[in-house]
């Protein structure tokens, strides 16, 4: 068997495995109590170490062992869960998925795992304090005896039921030939087999030890199936490198007493395993695409549209019937296309916002802080390539809120608040835009400590700080060089952070805004472009040039007569609805060729940038448009004022100019 | 880089100043006759712009103005050579491609202080090919950023 055929999936199901183990720890943690999610993370944990054994990732599979021996004794209440014990389980979900990280990389997955495994163990011995019990966790083959003897009451409940019903129960016995290699995987589809025609009941050695490679090279199962003894046999010898299967009947030994009693409960967990089983099915129907594979059809895509453009050219000039019906259905068919292919690219902003639960936890208890995170419209979706910028900025915001935002359960206790701080993360659709909203109930902005530090850092000064509106205080804190936190603290900046965020953002084609309320929180706005790849632009032309301008910066657009332009500091400027705005020739800014402006009417387009404005001086205005933004390629970077290119109707290339390089 | 391994390097040949020039075969990615080019501000002159190579925007550079060369209107017989080259798509344009040659590896030698009129920098060597001289470029030093970067420190100024 190819390994590295499967590791793809293998990466892909762990990182999934390992953001359940997260979820669903944080979840236990509320209720410690709730076997539903020790189960959940049991079955995750499993899952793991079972592929990890098959792939050879030794340590991975050791650790998750030792995680799933702490989680089967407190699923069988031999033990409770405290904050400490979780914590370790915690250190080893990130021990497990920085090997997995390491896999990613290339690596061997390995890692020292010893001293986790040590405090797993002593959790599992029910001490904490731990000694130097290093207490070899393999499991013993020995335990191996008559099947039969190891079934407790429930299970026999389940046989006789079945029996009942018109199942078979059959006592099946495998053999692997000794030149098998992979034994845990010849183990997996045999099992798979089994599940397909039936249950299994118990499994002798367990299936642990089975997925670790712990017995020799025959294993024994309970089957329960209403498949014919040599249907079974004949199933599994389809499986290759079994020696043998022999499959006989199990006789069980009728046992009267309470198993009346306990027929209903069987009944349930019967109805339960089925409930399980139905979902299961509902989820499978997704599969796993390559992003690039979206990409490259998404190219293609683009490639059918500039034709179908000249598609339309020519059958517009050859008026043609026929040609300019079926024209228009192939427009209307890649219209949907368009939709589907985008939408495809869209994903929910889950992916991102999933790991925070995690962090927060850590932070907090770093920080001595209470605070509870509230997640709303995790599954607002986003372009795939928004998503994967958006997490650094999101994490900065949330360590700047949890660090300088809310403050310490005593502060808090004092202001009157309850002691738990709450950190709200939502996100939700308005327009083409998504907002991300990140807001606190914690200390607020102090306006006057801002501006103080503002002017003692030189951003700003005295004078202009009298005059400043809220809004533009809060920004200040944005700007690079600044820190408002009275101690650095390894938990956010040292002021080199949020002018990183805005700009991120900015880069993204989004904006930021804060709001605040003093002594009572404050909140960050984030706004993004629905995706990156297609965005509405105006188009323009200066002389024989076109320009596209990002529809989301535009004002609106204007002719302006000669005589109203007036000249102040040597520059142009207008008088647009009561404020002076300056004007900037795109021609000018581009050098484009041709003689100068001629007529008396100016073509104005006013874009803005947070509250300052300019106007952009173009010949004439073509039209709105949906185009594709695309990148110049990576020899030509960092053109001034061009933040990329798009391809037109008719196949040529038009420059979309950068608006935030224009204002000044 | 050339690659030496081999006993030959297979190269594309084409015409330039009325000499011709060779460049390994692993390098280009098509030849594609002239299309419309839209210029881009605020660029060195012989960076043409940009064109549309099936959707994807490519850059064009001028190979006659990156030498040094007097501009000439371009023909029935000049060509595009779209390069790859580390991570970079960008398209060449010559007065003619027409060739595809292996040139064996000891008749490469290294570039003589004066040959033909190219600077020195862009040559990785001279091939003597039958009676015809063959001119290997360095596509990196044809590609280096530095060229670009200081025309762009004198244009921050206009806004």
């Amino acid at each position: 068997m190819e390994v590295n055929e499967y590791l793809d999936v293998f990466i892909e199901e762990s990182k999934e495995h390992i953001q359940s183990l997260n979820d669903h720890l944080l979840e236990l943690e509320k209720s410690p109590e709730n076997i539903e999610i020790i189960n959940e993370i049991f079955r995750s944990a499993h899952t793991l170490k079972g592929m990890s054994a098959t792939m050879g990732y030794q340590d991975l599979a050791n650790l998750t062992h030792n995680m799933e021996n702490v989680l089967d004794a407190v699923r069988n209440r031999k033990l409770t869960l405290n904050v400490d014990t979780i914590d370790v389980i915690f250190n080893a979900v990130d021990a497990l998925e920085s090997m997995v990280f390491d896999i990613i990389d290339g690596g061997e997955g390995k890692k020292d795992v010893t001293n986790l495994v040590r405090k797993l163990d002593a959790i599992e011995n029910g001490e904490l304090n731990v000694s130097n019990s290093s207490s070899e966790t393999k499991a013993s083959v020995s335990e191996v005896s008559n099947i039969q003897e190891g079934l407790d009451q429930f299970e026999l409940t389940v046989l006789q039921q079945s029996k009942e019903r018109g199942f078979n129960n059959y006592q099946v016995t495998v053999q692997l030939q000794e030149s098998c290699l992979l034994k845990a995987a010849r183990v997996y589809m045999v099992f798979e087999i089994f599940e397909q025609i039936g249950e299994v009941i118990k499994s002798t050695p367990s299936v642990t030890e089975l997925e670790n490679e712990n017995f020799g090279y025959k294993f024994t199962v309970i089957l329960v199936t209403k498949d014919m003894a040599d249907a079974v046999e004949q199933k599994i010898m389809k499986v290759s490198e079994i020696e043998k299967v022999t499959v006989s009947e199990l006789e069980i030994s009728q046992n009267n007493g309470g198993i009346e009693s306990q027929t209903d409960e069987a009944e349930e967990g019967a109805v339960k395993k089925e409930k399980a089983k139905s979902h299961q099915h509902l989820t499978s129907k997704t599969i796993r695409v390559n992003i690039d594979r979206l990409d490259t059809l998404m190219n293609l895509f683009e490639e059918l549209v500039t034709d179908r453009g000249r598609l339309e050219q020519i059958a517009n000039t050859l008026r043609n019937s026929e040609l300019q019906e079926t024209v228009e259905r192939i427009t209307r068919i890649s219209g949907d296309l368009q939709n589907i292919i985008l939408n495809m690219r869209m994903v929910p902003i889950d992916q991102v916002f999933n790991r925070f639960p995690r962090m927060v936890r850590q932070l907090t208890r770093d920080l001595n802080k209470d605070v509870e995170l509230q997640i709303i419209g995790a599954e607002t979706e986003l372009d795939r390539t928004v998503i994967d910028e958006i997490g650094d900025p999101l994490v900065h915001l949330i360590r700047n809120a949890l660090d300088h935002g809310i403050e310490t359960p005593e502060v808090r206790k004092a202001n009157g608040k309850s002691e738990k701080g709450i950190l709200k993360l939502s996100a939700y659709h308005s327009g083409n835009h998504v907002f991300i909203e990140i807001s606190d109930d914690g200390a607020g902005i102090n306006r006057d400590k801002v501006l103080a530090k503002a002017i003692a850092n030189g951003l700003a000064t005295k004078e202009q700080a009298a005059h400043f509106t809220d809004q533009q205080v809060y920004h200040l804190i944005m700007e690079s060089g600044f820190s408002t936190a009275d101690q650095i603290s390894d938990i956010s900046g040292r002021g080199v952070g949020l002018d990183v965020v805005k700009n991120t953002i900015e880069s993204l084609g989004g904006s930021i805004s804060i709001d605040s309320d003093f002594g009572n929180g404050s909140t960050f706005l984030i706004k993004l472009p629905l995706t990156l790849s297609i965005i509405s632009v105006m188009l323009t032309e200066v002389q024989d040039e076109k320009y596209g301008i990002p529809l989301s910066s535009i004002i609106e657009t204007a002719i302006v007569h000669k005589d109203e332009v007036m000249s102040a500091h040597n520059k142009q400027v207008i008088d647009f609805r009561g404020k002076v705005v300056p004007l900037v020739s795109l021609q000018k800014v581009f050098d484009v060729p041709g003689e100068g402006e001629t007529g008396d009417y100016y073509s104005v387009v006013i874009i803005r940038q947070g509250d300052k404005m300019t106007g952009l001086i173009v010949d004439s205005f073509i039209g709105q448009q949906e185009v594709v933004l695309k990148s110049l390629g990576n020899y030509l970077t960092d053109i001034f004022a061009i933040s990329g290119a798009t391809i037109l109707g008719d196949g040529q290339v038009a420059l979309i100019v950068d608006t935030n390089a224009l204002i000044k | 880089m050339v690659e030496t391994t081999r006993e030959s390097v297979k190269s594309i040949v084409f015409q330039l100043n009325d000499e011709e020039y060779a460049m390994p075969v692993e390098l280009v990615g098509a030849i594609e006759r002239m299309m419309h080019i839209t210029r881009i501000p605020g660029t060195p002159d012989f960076v043409k712009g940009v064109f549309n190579l099936r959707g994807v925007v490519t850059p064009l550079i001028d190979l006659r103005l990156r030498f040094g060369f007097e501009e000439q209107e371009y023909t029935d017989s000049t060509r595009t050579i779209i390069i790859h080259h580390q991570n970079m798509d960008v398209g060449l344009i010559v007065d003619a491609a027409y060739d595809v040659v292996d040139i064996p590896i000891d008749s490469i030698e290294p570039a003589p202080e004066v040959v033909g009129t190219v600077q020195i920098d862009y040559i990785d060597g001279v091939a003597k090919f039958g009676d015809r001289l063959l001119i290997l470029l360095n596509i990196d030093e044809i590609l280096t950023k530095s060229a670009l970067e200081v025309h762009f420190d004198n244009k921050e100024k206009l806004v």
